[in-house]
């Protein structure tokens, strides 16, 4: 089925050959997302940023993917300017919105509010985030700086390390490395281990999962580290949460026993996860990783915003 | 063993037959009593003998036939319930509670912070995703959903 017009709310909305569509236009637009080439396929689009809670990496990427591509933005940046402050529902904006521009891409505090979205728009609605529920393009770019470094997804092992209970991203990354065979180490304080049914729905796709509370242990045979952030409130107490944020810290030592080739992933801001004198090392894809969302951004609206409407 | 009649027939209305013993009350519950004309009798029978089940309850209504979602709202909670319509005390219609493949209306998201339960112009929508036991997912916010009885609108 072609992306055309499509709605993107959940990693799950996209077969493995749709992912599979867009990582590879993805790398296509990457010189382009660099600004060594040019194309305008979006020029007299316009693609309204729906954010009703603060975001400065993914606005400004989806923004900087429009104009890469020649369309144009309108924004709302600040939910407590908007007319939703005044009691308009979520519905009526995202119809209203839907009336000015050519696709919508929504960040909002509620899980499903992305999927209301959709319902609401006869236009595409892309999910930048909603609460704790579906953030797709996160685990597209993820997948994205996997593909670049080693050419394929299926058989890497991946380790991943933190908060994999609350985790926003690492659901559906797990689930889309699940879809391409990768092998999945978790590696979590045990309060905050991945939960059950989500580890069953793995195996049901045929993922090997293991889990590595050692950190050390995890990254020795493994070709990827993704790194998300081990949250204070997740602990009743400021000591415990101390003590499993250092023994889950990357830094040099971690990385001694690991491949040459291991990269290390993180969605960013970090806080202390990641030692900095890691970023000087071959390791470091995080950076890489942050850019990469420009392209597959573009990649994604290209793919959705042609010639064809919503359903087409 | 001697048959007793414990519930009188009634000339016109509704007996939900084969209910998880126990769950009676909250078949009650669904089908809000309160709002029943006040000269509609409702019996309610707890823990009977019955072949299928071992024990069951039953409740009878009178002068009241269920609506689509308030039958859906009974598959959710005792699935292997039956219904039948009584017309003149004879039943003029029996049949199995059915649990459709997508649940609108009757339930409430269990996560607070789900869209549908926030003042918006939508009704909660659940897709039934397991049958055996049931499981249903958010249609916004793709919570699972395993146990019903506290979430009931």
């Amino acid at each position: 089925m072609s992306l055309h017009g499509r709605d993107v709310i959940s990693i799950r909305d996209l077969s493995r050959e749709e992912i599979e569509e867009i990582l590879s236009s993805a790398r296509k637009m990457v010189p382009y997302a660099e600004g060594t080439k040019v194309m305008h396929p979006l020029e007299d689009k316009i693609v309204a940023m729906a954010f009703f809670e603060p975001s400065t990496r993914t606005r400004l990427s989806f923004e900087a993917a429009v104009q890469r591509l020649g369309g144009s933005c309108i924004t709302i940046a600040d939910a407590g300017a908007s007319s939703m402050r005044k009691g308009e529902s979520l519905h009526d904006t995202i119809r209203m919105l839907s009336s000015y521009a050519e696709a919508i891409v929504i960040r909002h505090p509620n899980e499903g509010s992305a999927r209301l979205a959709a319902r609401a728009s006869d236009r595409p609605v892309i999910n930048a985030g909603d609460g704790a529920g579906q953030h797709p393009t996160q685990t597209l770019l993820d997948l994205a700086t996997m593909l670049e470094s080693f050419d394929t997804l299926t058989g890497l092992k991946v380790v991943l390390l933190g908060d994999l209970k609350y985790g926003r991203t690492v659901h559906s990354l797990a689930y889309a490395l699940a879809l391409f065979g990768s092998e999945l180490v978790l590696t979590s304080p045990p309060s905050l281990g991945l939960p059950e049914e989500v580890v069953e729905r793995l195996e049901h796709l045929g993922a090997k999962v293991s889990v590595e509370p050692d950190v050390h242990k995890a990254v020795h045979d493994s070709d990827v580290l993704y790194v998300t952030r081990i949250q204070k409130e997740r602990f009743p107490d400021e000591t415990d949460y101390r003590k499993v944020a250092g023994s889950y810290r990357i830094d040099a030592g971690v990385l001694r026993e690991a491949k040459p080739r291991l990269i290390v992933m993180h969605p960013l801001p970090r806080a202390g996860e990641i030692s900095p004198e890691v970023d000087d090392t071959p390791h470091a894809a995080y950076f890489r990783q942050a850019f990469l969302a420009v392209p597959v951004r573009m990649a994604l609206l290209n793919l959705i915003l042609g010639a064809a409407k919503k359903g087409g | 063993m001697v048959r007793e009649l414990k519930i009188t027939p009634i000339k016109n209305g509704t007996v939900i037959d084969h209910i998880t013993s126990g769950l009676a009350l909250e078949v009650l519950r669904i089908i809000n009593v309160q709002s029943l004309d006040k000269d509609s009798t409702v019996s309610v029978a707890i823990r009977v003998r019955s072949g299928k089940l071992g024990w069951k309850d039953i409740v009878k209504v009178e002068n009241m036939e269920l609506s689509p979602r308030k039958v859906n709202a009974i598959a959710l909670v005792t699935p292997r319930a039956t219904i039948s319509i009584i017309r003149d005390f004879k039943v003029q219609e029996k049949r199995s509670v059915d649990l459709p493949d997508r649940i609108v209306g009757i339930l409430k998201c269990p996560n607070t912070n789900c869209i549908s339960n926030q003042p918006e112009p939508v009704e909660s929508e659940f897709e039934v995703t397991e049958r055996r036991p049931v499981v249903l997912t958010c249609a916004y916010c793709e919570r699972r959903v395993e146990s019903f009885l506290d979430h009931l609108t």
